[in-house]
């Protein structure tokens, strides 16, 4: 028996053969976009600088992806390589030299994604690595907050510092404004930062660090697409708010109020896009909701009590590491296991 | 009464029901020719009883049951067997079928039959009686529904579930059935819960079909125990212990059937058929069919015979469009992509469905990138992602650890891949492996 064969070519695929409408670039470029409002409030409060930093870290980053994937799997336009350049620019001071801005990145995708075996395999978020890295290797560049605000009134334009200082070469930094930030002040001086300006950002710090609500508007967005396990920030920010407001309530002087502690410093970047880094946090929510509380536990350990005043980056990366071992004391509990029959 | 109506997980593809929801159930003309794998439904292929060149009548007996978990096949058409052989089976294997010539100019009337008074048949002999109608499940699954009817002692079953959520996009054969013939499955469920001894059944529609449910509660007997429920639009809301789950508030235990834990599942349809039994004496031969999809010039709902193949129901219906690309039998979630139009449809087939390039949404893979929504999307609670890994570095048997025996293959997890990884692909192969190399009991 032969079969007539069919005039018209179909393809066999395996079921489903419906698909579900997101994608992974899709989910990648959505977070990129929804850091662009971020960018633009970090330019309005640092100037051409801001931008400069940011596009020196994103060439470092898409051109070192580029040296790795020329001959492997096309993974140079799914927007992950973007993310890691966008988001260490952020966590940069804006009067960085370009050129370390652009080993930072190169170093963030080179050492911590690509050795990995790209993307999907790394352990630690990308670009917080590479601004680990950059703060062991420049830790004086890395520490040299320029003033942001009023003090630059009437001269937008001007760098905020030595961007275009030359490779190996220490930048001066003799004709820019610098000011510590407000973690800078409580720290060593014991002075509180006002809380309006925490929240839209006219404060001094690292480009992505100033306008928090900026920051929860854009993470909202990408919560409510789904592109975001929202239980991470939130998680974060309660045990963060939590265990500063029983240390304010113990001794309000020393300690600082939960507000402070929540707006200051890197923690709402950190909070609500690297510590979210779909490859680099827990599968399951509950597992979330663990690495949440430990990142908010080590964030607020290590800024009251650590030698630095910054401690987002090293909680988040310290609980990247344990991230293998929250899946697995987290695996959900299967569909008919443990169960009991109930009466109708 | 009941306050859960509905399961954890799971994802909303679009329906898509739109197509053919609207459309009356039509008698498709006959085709030339049938071919009737003997192998239409889970457990051991029926056993061929003719010979070439028997002329048969629709109904007739032509394939026998072999073993307990079998079911006969029946002449769909009244002709001349023509061929007994292999022929390409929806499973993409080739199989035992026969081959019937269509009598021209045959009126297509079965036999005079007698039909089996329900009223004072044993339990036995009615589910004898369904047997011997070779009915099998419906929704997709066909498994001989008579078998699933002698349950264990130790569990008593104490509520019969009728499945009418048809949860598969495009789908509308069981919708149309509920429309158009709810008196015929209030009367299998009469028959059923007299066969089971028990009085209480419940029958779960989603809430997208509200003719179907209005048709359902207008019809509702007085008499019985039996209540209609609206269950939220969800896939895979239809899956047996997804329903089980949303009617019942009960888990079925890992490993485990649902007579164990006192219930009985029907797709709507079987018991349509099982009513149908009882009221015509006839078996089953034929059944209403969704054909639709964007790559067909007419959808429709259509009255087919077991056996009709691919090519001659598209003919009727239009042909395919231009930009048509896959040709599924069943759902576009679980079913089976056809690569040859010869292939005939079966018992279990409820829809032909015809793809355009867009509908399918053809993707490139990405790595996984460890987002979780596979885990979200799992109404089993697996851990897609973890298994996905396992089953790419072919460890196969520590995926037995992560409970892939539990895997229903409903596609969800593939469904929301944004990294569009084939997982439920990969656990078939899984399956299908460790099915063949059972791993040793250290």
């Amino acid at each position: 028996m032969t079969p007539t064969p069919h005039s018209q070519p179909i393809q066999v695929m395996a079921a489903p053969h419906f698909k579900g409408p997101d994608s992974t670039p899709q989910i990648m470029w959505s977070v990129v976009a929804s850091l662009c409002p971020v960018i633009a409030a970090s330019i309005y409060f640092f100037g051409p600088s801001a931008l400069l930093v940011i596009l020196a870290s994103c060439a470092g980053a898409i051109v070192t992806e580029w040296a790795f994937v020329r001959s492997g799997p096309r993974t140079l336009f799914d927007g992950s390589g973007m993310i890691t350049g966008v988001l260490l620019g952020l966590t940069l001071p804006p009067g960085f030299p370009l050129w370390m801005a652009f080993v930072g990145g190169a170093f963030g995708i080179g050492f911590g994604k690509m050795i990995f075996g790209g993307l999907g395999q790394n352990i630690f978020n990308p670009a917080l690595l590479g601004r680990a890295f950059l703060q062991a290797a420049f830790p004086v560049a890395i520490t040299t907050w320029s003033a942001s605000g009023e003090a630059w009134a009437g001269s937008w334009w001007h760098l905020r510092g030595d961007n275009f200082a030359l490779p190996l070469m220490s930048p001066h930094v003799v004709d820019t404004l610098t000011g510590a930030t407000p973690l800078g002040f409580m720290k060593f001086e014991h002075t509180a930062t006002s809380n309006l300006d925490l929240l839209l950002g006219s404060v001094n710090g690292s480009i992505g660090e100033t306008s928090g609500l900026v920051i929860l508007v854009s993470g909202a967005y990408l919560a409510w697409k789904n592109f975001l396990n929202w239980r991470i920030p939130a998680s974060i920010f309660l045990s963060v708010a939590g265990i500063a407001s029983v240390l304010h309530a113990i001794d309000a002087a020393r300690y600082p109020s939960p507000i402070f502690m929540l707006f200051s410093g890197g923690l709402m970047l950190g909070a609500v896009f690297m510590a979210t880094d779909m490859v680099t946090s827990p599968v399951t929510n509950r597992g979330c909701w663990i690495f949440g509380i430990g990142i908010g536990f080590l964030v607020v350990s290590i800024r009251i009590w650590g030698g630095l005043s910054e401690g987002v980056m090293y909680a988040i990366l310290l609980m990247n590491a344990l991230v293998p071992f929250i899946n697995r004391i987290t695996q959900p509990r299967v569909f008919g296991t443990s169960v009991k029959v109930r009466s109708l | 009464m009941v306050s859960f109506l509905s399961f954890r997980h799971g994802v909303h593809p679009p329906d898509e029901k739109e197509l053919t929801a609207k459309l009356a159930s039509r008698r498709m003309p006959f085709p030339k020719e049938v071919v009737l794998p003997l192998s239409q439904h889970l457990g051991a292929p029926a056993k061929s009883i003719v010979r070439v060149g028997d002329r048969v009548e629709r109904g007739d007996l032509i394939a026998e049951a072999t073993a307990a978990i079998s079911a006969p096949v029946h002449s769909s058409v009244s002709g001349v067997v023509q061929e007994i052989g292999f022929w390409p089976h929806p499973s993409g294997a080739q199989t035992p079928a026969i081959r019937i010539e269509v009598a021209p100019y045959s009126p297509q009337v079965p036999r005079p039959r007698l039909v089996p008074d329900w009223q004072t048949l044993e339990t036995k002999d009615i589910s004898e009686a369904i047997r011997r109608a070779g009915i099998v499940g419906l929704g997709g699954a066909a498994f001989p529904a008579a078998a699933k009817m002698t349950p264990p002692k130790e569990n008593p079953i104490d509520v019969l579930l009728v499945n009418g959520c048809e949860c598969e996009p495009y789908l509308t054969a069981d919708h149309r059935m509920m429309v158009e013939q709810p008196a015929r499955v209030f009367f299998g469920i009469r028959i059923l819960l007299k066969a089971l001894g028990i009085r209480r059944a419940r029958i779960g529609v989603e809430a997208n079909k509200p003719d179907a449910l209005a048709a359902l509660s207008a019809a509702c007997p007085s008499d019985l125990e039996v209540s209609v429920h609206a269950l939220p639009v969800k896939y895979p809301q239809g899956a047996e212990k997804m329903l089980i789950k949303a009617l019942t508030d009960r888990e079925v235990p890992s490993g485990k059937l649902p007579s164990s834990i006192g219930v009985l599942v029907q797709n709507v349809t079987t018991v349509a058929m099982i009513g149908e039994v009882f009221e015509t004496g006839l078996p089953l031969i034929e059944r209403i069919v969704t054909v639709s999809g964007r790559g067909i010039s007419k959808p429709g709902n259509w009255i087919i015979p077991f056996g009709t193949k691919i090519r001659d129901i598209l003919e009727v219906c239009g042909g395919l469009t231009s930009d048509a690309q896959e040709v599924v039998l069943g759902g576009p979630m679980m079913g089976l992509a056809q690569g040859n139009l010869d292939t005939p449809i079966l018992k279990g087939t409820g829809g032909v469905l015809a793809l355009t390039r867009a509908e399918c949404k053809t993707k490139n893979t990405y790595p996984c990138i460890r987002c979780g929504h596979c885990l979200e999307a799992c109404p089993i609670f697996l851990n897609p992602q973890m298994l996905g890994n396992l089953a790419k570095a072919e460890r196969y048997e520590e995926m037995l650890d992560y409970h892939l025996n539990d895997c229903m293959l409903c596609g969800c997890c593939s469904y929301v891949c944004p990294s569009n990884i084939p997982l439920s692909q990969l656990f078939l192969v899984s399956k299908t492996y460790l099915r063949k190399n059972p791993p040793r009991k250290s």
